[in-house]
C-alpha cells in the first residue's frame, strides 16, 4: 500500500533536510522524499495538517515493559500502546523482568509476544550478568543472536569493575553497547532521594551525586581501556556530565541519555508543598537546580546524546505507601515528547533538528538498529508531531496499565499528532486538528 | 467617682496572672504533622494554651471534661514508653477515651500495608490518631487518607513536633521569650527528628540556633535553614542560653560515623566544664532517653542547670494543648 | 448604643453588693471570691477591695476559666477552639463560702460550667453568685444571689459590661445584633 504524506515540514538531519517535503511510503519502506511528488493512481494521499512536523521515528531506548513476570504493572501490549501514543516507533526494553532476560529463550519470548501484540517495534536489551546477580557474564553471543541490541543490568549497576571490564571486552566483539545504571552501592546506601537540603529537611536518606559520578568515571576508564562503547543510562548530575564531556573530548566511546523528568523537575518539588509524593521517587532521584541547569546545557551543546524515558510502571497499590517503602520509578512514554517540546524546544534550549537527533538519530545509531532517517529504502517508521498544539496530561486516559506519574494535569505546549510503524498508522491524536488524515489507527498485527 | 484601676494590687491574692496575649489565629487544621506547616501565631497559640493546661496538673482532680466522649488512638509503629505515656496522660486529663495500639511492622511484613492497617482502625471512628512510625513522611501520608486528625508523634527522621513545642515551652517559661536567644543543639543531628522540628520552630520564633556534631552526623545543606553549623562544641556552647543534647545511639558507632563512644564523649560530650562557657542561667535540655557518659555527663544531667525533668512535665501540658486545639469546638464565646 | 449603667452607677452598685454579701454571710469569715474569666475577675477584685474597706479583712480572690467545661465545646467540630486561659485558685475551697462573680447572667450555661469546675477543686460549704446584669432568658435553673441590675432584653440584643481594666471605661451598654447569637 502506498501513502503519500503531502506538504509536511520534514526534519531529517541525516539527509540534511529541514523544510517542506513530500514523503512517499511504499508498504513498510520509504520510497521517495522530494518536492511536490506526484500522486500516482492507487496512492493514498495524506494531507499533512499545517503546523505538523514529520520526523524519522523516535526510539525510546530505556523502557521497562515488565513482561514476562510483572504483567500487573505493564505488558508488552499496553507498554507499546503507550509508546505509540507517545510518538515512539520503537522501544528498547530492559532485562529486569521475571525471569531476567539473560537467555535466548526469554529474548525470543519477548520478541514473539511483541510480534503478536506489540504496537511498535520492540528491541530487547539482554542482561550483562546471569540473573542480573553481578557474578558472571550471561551468554552474550546467544543474546545477540536472539535479537538483543545491547546489554545492561539496569535497575542495578554492573556490580564490579572486573565484571564491567569483561562485559565491555566481550560485548565489544559483537559491537553491542553496554548500558550502565551508574550508582556506587555503598555511597548510595539506603538512600531514597537526592542528598541535599530538601532530603535533609524531609528526613529522607540521601543518594549523593558522587554515587553516580564515581561510577561514570569508572565506566569511562574501562571504556578507554577496552576500546568498547559504554552508554550511561539516565544521567542526572552535573558531576557525571562533566566526566562524560571530558571523556568525549579525549575521543572515548561514551554516550549518555537523560530522562524528561531530570530536565523538567528538581528535588525542590518534594518540598513545595511537603507531600512525600511517591510519584517523585525514582532512581536516580530528582536532583538540584544546578544539575538541571547543567543538563540543559548538555542537551544543547551535544554532551547529552539521547532523551530516553526510563518508563517504569508500578501498580497504584505499590506506590500508595510510605515514601521509604515505595518502589522507584515513574512512567514516561506518553509525556516525553510534549515535555521535550514544551521545556526544551519552546524553552529555547534546543531546535527541532536537535530534538530529532536526541530522540531518533542517536538512539538508532547507538543501538545499531535501522531508523533515524527517512532516506528512501529505510523503514517507514514516522513520528509526526504538532509543536504548537497544547495538550493537558490526563493520566486517566493513559494507555499504560500504571498511573505513576507526577505530570497529571500539566498543560504542555506540543503534542504527538500521529505515529506510523512499518507504514501503518498505529496512533492518531484526535485532539490535533487535521490529524485524522493519518488514520485510522490499527493495532500492529 | 474614683475609678478603681489598680485594685488587683491590694487584694490577698496579690498577683493574679495577667491574661496571656490573645493570638489572632486559631488552629484551623485537621492534623499536626509537623512544625513546618505552623505559623508563628499557631505556635504561640499552642504554647499559650499549654500554660492553662499546666495548671490542671496541680489540681486535686487532674481532669477536665474538654474531650469527654472523644476517642484517641495511640498508634505506635515504633516502641516508645516515654512519648506514648505522655500522650496517654494528656488524653486522660482531658477525659478522652484512649486506646494504645503497638502496631508492629510485622503486620506489614505479613503483607498488610500501612494504609490498610490504619483504615481498619478508622472504621471504628476514632476522633484523633497519635502516630509514631519509622518512615519519614508516614504522617503526611496518613493525614491525606484519614478522616480523623493525625498527630505526629515522630515519623522516621523527619519531625517530632510536640517535642519541639515542649522544648520551646520550657525555654519560654524560664526565659520569658524565644527570640534572640542562643540555642545550641548537639549530637546525632543527621538522624534526629527532634532536631529538624526544633530548627524549624526556633528559627521561626527568632532564636539564634547553633548546631554541633561530628561532620559525619551533620545533614547536608542545613546552613540554608538559617542556622550556624560547627564541629566545635566550645564554639556552640559559648554564651548559650539553652543547650539541647541529642541522643547518640550505639548503632551510629557501629555504622562508622565515629570511632568510639569514648571519643565521642571527649570531643562532643556535655561536661560541667563545657557548661561553664554558657551563660550563667543556661538551660541544659535533653529529649531523652539519655546516654549518661556519652552525650552528657551524669553530673550535668542531674545538675542545677538541668531542666530535663521539667521538659517531661511540660510535655503533658503541651500535648493537652495540641489535643484540645485539634479536636474542634464552638465558633463563639459561650452564652453567659 | 444606649448606656444602661454609667461609671458612677456601677461604682455604687458594687458597693451595695458588697454590703449585701457581708450582711447575708454575717461578715466575711470563710469567704472567697472567684471571678469567671474574663470580666468576672476585675469585678471580683474590686469587690474584694470594698469588702476590705467594710470589714477590715482580706478576702482571697481567684480566677476561673470555664472554657474546658463548656457544654457547647464539641458541638461544632468544624469551627476553631475558644482560647483557653489559665485558672488560678491559690487557696483551698474546701468548706469555704465561694462567691462566684460574673458580669452578665443570661442562659445560665456559664454558671453551670463554673459550678462543675469548682466542684472538681474541692467541696465548698456554699456557692453564691454575683452578677452585674441579669438579662433573663434562662435555659437552666440558675439564679443569682446578688444582682446589680435586672435588665429585660430580647434575644436580638446583646448586653456588654465594659470595665476600666479591660475596656477603658465603666459602663453597661445594650445593642442590637444582626443574626448572630448574643454575647
Amino acid at each position: 500500500m502506498k501513502r503519500l504524506l503531502k506538504g509536511g515540514h520534514l526534519v531529517d538531519p541525516l539527509q540534511g533536510i529541514d523544510g517542506v517535503r513530500d514523503v512517499l511510503l511504499d508498504g513498510d519502506r520509504v520510497a521517495e522524499v522530494g518536492h511536490d511528488l506526484p500522486a500516482a493512481e492507487g496512492v493514498e494521499v495524506v494531507v499533512v495538517p499545517p503546523g505538523c512536523v514529520i520526523c524519522p521515528g523516535f526510539v525510546d531506548m530505556h523502557v521497562h515493559l515488565r513482561e514476562p513476570g510483572q504483567e500487573h504493572k505493564e505488558t508488552i501490549a499496553s507498554g507499546t500502546a503507550a509508546a505509540a501514543a507517545g510518538g515512539f516507533t520503537g522501544v528498547a526494553c530492559m532485562p529486569n523482568t521475571q525471569p531476567v532476560n539473560d537467555s535466548a529463550a526469554v529474548t525470543r519470548a519477548i520478541l514473539e509476544r511483541a510480534a503478536l501484540a506489540g504496537a511498535v517495534r520492540v528491541y530487547p536489551i539482554g542482561a550483562v550478568s546471569k540473573g542480573m546477580k553481578g557474578e558472571s557474564l550471561s551468554e552474550i553471543a546467544e543474546l545477540c543472536e536472539a535479537g538483543c541490541v545491547a546489554i545492561s543490568d539496569d535497575g542495578r549497576p554492573v556490580a564490579t569493575a572486573l565484571l564491567m571490564r569483561r562485559a565491555l571486552e566481550y560485548a565489544g566483539m559483537f559491537n553491542l553497547p553496554v548500558i550502565d545504571h551508574c550508582e556506587e552501592p555503598t555511597l548510595r546506601g539506603e538512600g531514597v532521594a537526592h542528598e541535599g537540603y530538601v532530603a535533609s529537611m524531609l528526613g529522607l536518606r540521601g543518594i549523593p551525586a558522587t554515587a553516580e559520578s564515581i561510577m561514570v568515571e569508572r565506566d569511562i576508564a574501562l571504556a578507554e581501556m577496552t576500546g568498547s562503547a559504554v552508554h550511561i543510562a539516565h544521567l542526572s548530575t552535573r558531576q557525571a556530565l562533566r566526566g562524560v564531556w571530558a571523556a568525549k573530548a579525549r575521543g572515548i566511546a561514551v554516550t549518555c541519555e537523560v530522562t524528561p523528568h531530570h530536565f523538567a523537575l528538581t528535588d525542590e518539588r518534594l518540598a513545595a508543598p511537603v507531600s512525600y509524593d511517591t510519584n517523585l521517587k525514582m532512581n536516580p532521584p530528582l536532583r538540584e537546580r544546578a544539575d538541571v541547569d547543567a543538563i540543559l546545557q548538555g542537551l544543547r551543546a551535544g554532551t547529552v546524546d539521547v532523551i530516553a524515558t526510563d518508563h517504569a510502571p508500578h501498580q497504584r497499590d505499590e506506590k500508595h505507601v510510605e515514601f521509604d517503602r515505595a518502589p522507584f520509578g515513574i512512567i514516561g512514554l506518553e509525556t516525553a515528547v510534549p515535555l521535550t517540546l514544551d521545556r526544551l524546544v519552546h524553552g529555547g534550549v534546543i531546535t527541532l533538528r536537535r530534538m530529532v537527533q536526541l530522540m531518533s538519530v542517536n538512539p538508532c545509531r547507538i543501538l545499531n538498529v535501522p531508523g533515524g532517517t527517512l532516506r528512501p529504502g529505510r523503514p517507514a517508521d514516522v513520528t509526526i508531531i504538532a509543536p504548537s498544539v497544547p495538550m493537558t496530561v490526563d493520566l486517566s486516559k493513559s494507555r499504560s496499565l500504571s498511573r505513576n506519574s507526577p505530570f497529571d494535569g500539566w498543560t504542555l505546549r506540543g503534542s504527538v499528532a500521529a505515529t506510523i510503524v512499518a507504514g501503518r498508522t498505529v496512533y492518531v491524536n484526535s485532539e490535533v486538528p487535521g490529524a485524522a488524515a493519518f488514520g485510522p489507527a490499527v493495532a500492529r498485527a | 467617682m474614683k475609678a478603681e484601676t489598680q485594685s488587683a494590687t491590694n487584694s490577698t491574692s496579690a498577683a493574679l496572672p495577667a491574661d496571656p496575649p490573645i493570638s489572632a489565629n486559631r488552629l484551623r487544621r485537621k492534623d499536626l504533622v509537623g512544625i513546618a506547616e505552623l505559623s508563628v501565631e499557631e505556635i504561640t497559640l499552642i504554647l499559650d494554651t499549654a500554660v492553662a493546661m499546666q495548671e490542671i496538673a496541680s489540681r486535686p482532680i487532674k481532669k477536665v471534661p474538654a474531650l469527654r466522649g472523644k476517642t484517641v488512638v495511640n498508634l505506635f509503629f515504633e516502641a516508645s514508653t516515654r512519648t506514648r505515656t505522655s500522650f496517654e496522660i494528656a488524653e486522660k486529663r482531658l477525659s478522652a477515651d484512649t486506646l494504645n495500639i503497638a502496631a508492629s511492622t510485622s503486620a506489614v511484613v505479613k503483607g498488610e500495608t500501612l494504609a490498610d492497617t490504619v483504615r481498619n482502625i478508622e472504621a471504628m471512628s476514632p476522633d484523633l490518631l497519635v502516630v509514631r512510625h519509622p518512615s519519614s513522611g508516614a504522617c503526611h501520608f496518613l493525614s491525606r487518607i484519614c478522616r480523623s486528625g493525625v498527630i505526629n508523634a515522630g515519623d522516621g527522621m523527619h519531625e517530632h513536633p510536640t517535642q519541639a513545642l515542649l522544648d520551646a515551652f520550657t525555654i519560654r517559661e524560664r526565659k520569658g521569650r524565644l527570640a534572640g536567644l542562643k540555642v545550641a543543639i548537639c549530637g546525632d543531628l543527621l538522624h534526629s527528628r527532634v532536631l529538624r522540628s526544633n530548627v524549624l520552630l526556633l528559627t521561626r520564633m527568632g532564636a539564634d540556633v547553633w548546631l554541633c556534631g561530628p561532620p559525619t552526623l551533620v545533614p547536608t545543606g542545613f546552613e540554608q535553614s538559617g542556622v550556624h553549623v560547627t564541629s566545635s562544641i566550645d564554639e556552640a556552647v559559648e554564651g548559650a542560653d539553652a543547650v539541647m543534647m541529642l541522643r547518640i545511639q550505639l548503632e551510629r558507632m557501629l555504622g562508622g560515623y565515629f570511632p568510639s563512644l569514648r571519643e565521642y564523649f571527649n570531643v562532643f560530650g556535655m561536661t560541667a566544664e563545657r557548661v561553664r562557657r554558657a551563660r550563667p542561667d543556661v538551660l541544659i535540655m535533653h529529649p531523652g532517653p539519655m546516654n549518661r557518659g556519652v552525650e552528657i555527663a551524669s553530673d550535668v544531667a542531674d545538675g542545677p542547670y538541668s531542666v530535663i525533668l521539667d521538659q517531661v512535665a511540660n510535655g503533658v501540658a503541651v500535648r493537652m494543648a495540641v489535643l484540645y486545639l485539634l479536636s474542634g469546638g464552638a465558633e463563639h464565646e459561650a452564652v453567659a | 448604643m444606649p448606656v444602661v449603667m454609667d461609671a458612677d452607677r456601677m461604682g455604687r452598685t458594687l458597693t451595695r453588693i458588697a454590703h449585701e454579701i457581708v450582711e447575708r454571710n454575717h461578715g466575711v469569715e470563710s469567704l472567697a471570691l472567684v471571678g469567671v474569666r474574663t470580666r468576672g475577675v476585675p469585678i471580683a477584685t474590686r469587690l474584694a477591695a470594698r469588702l476590705r474597706e467594710i470589714s477590715g479583712q482580706d478576702v482571697p480572690v481567684g480566677a476561673l476559666d470555664i472554657t474546658l467545661y463548656r457544654d457547647d465545646l464539641m458541638h461544632n467540630p468544624v469551627g476553631p477552639q475558644p482560647l483557653v486561659r489559665s485558672t488560678d485558685i491559690p487557696f483551698s475551697i474546701d468548706d469555704r463560702i465561694i462567691v462566684l462573680v460574673d458580669d452578665v447572667l443570661y442562659t445560665g450555661r456559664t454558671v453551670r460550667a463554673a459550678l462543675d469546675e469548682l466542684i472538681d477543686f474541692g467541696r465548698p460549704r456554699a456557692i453564691q453568685l454575683v452578677v452585674i446584669v441579669d438579662r433573663g432568658h434562662r435555659e437552666l435553673p440558675v439564679k443569682a444571689d446578688y444582682v446589680g441590675k435586672n435588665l429585660p432584653t430580647s434575644r436580638a440584643e446583646s448586653v456588654s459590661v465594659r470595665l476600666l481594666e479591660t475596656d477603658g471605661c465603666d459602663e453597661v451598654i445594650i445593642e442590637k445584633i444582626d443574626g448572630e447569637d448574643a454575647r
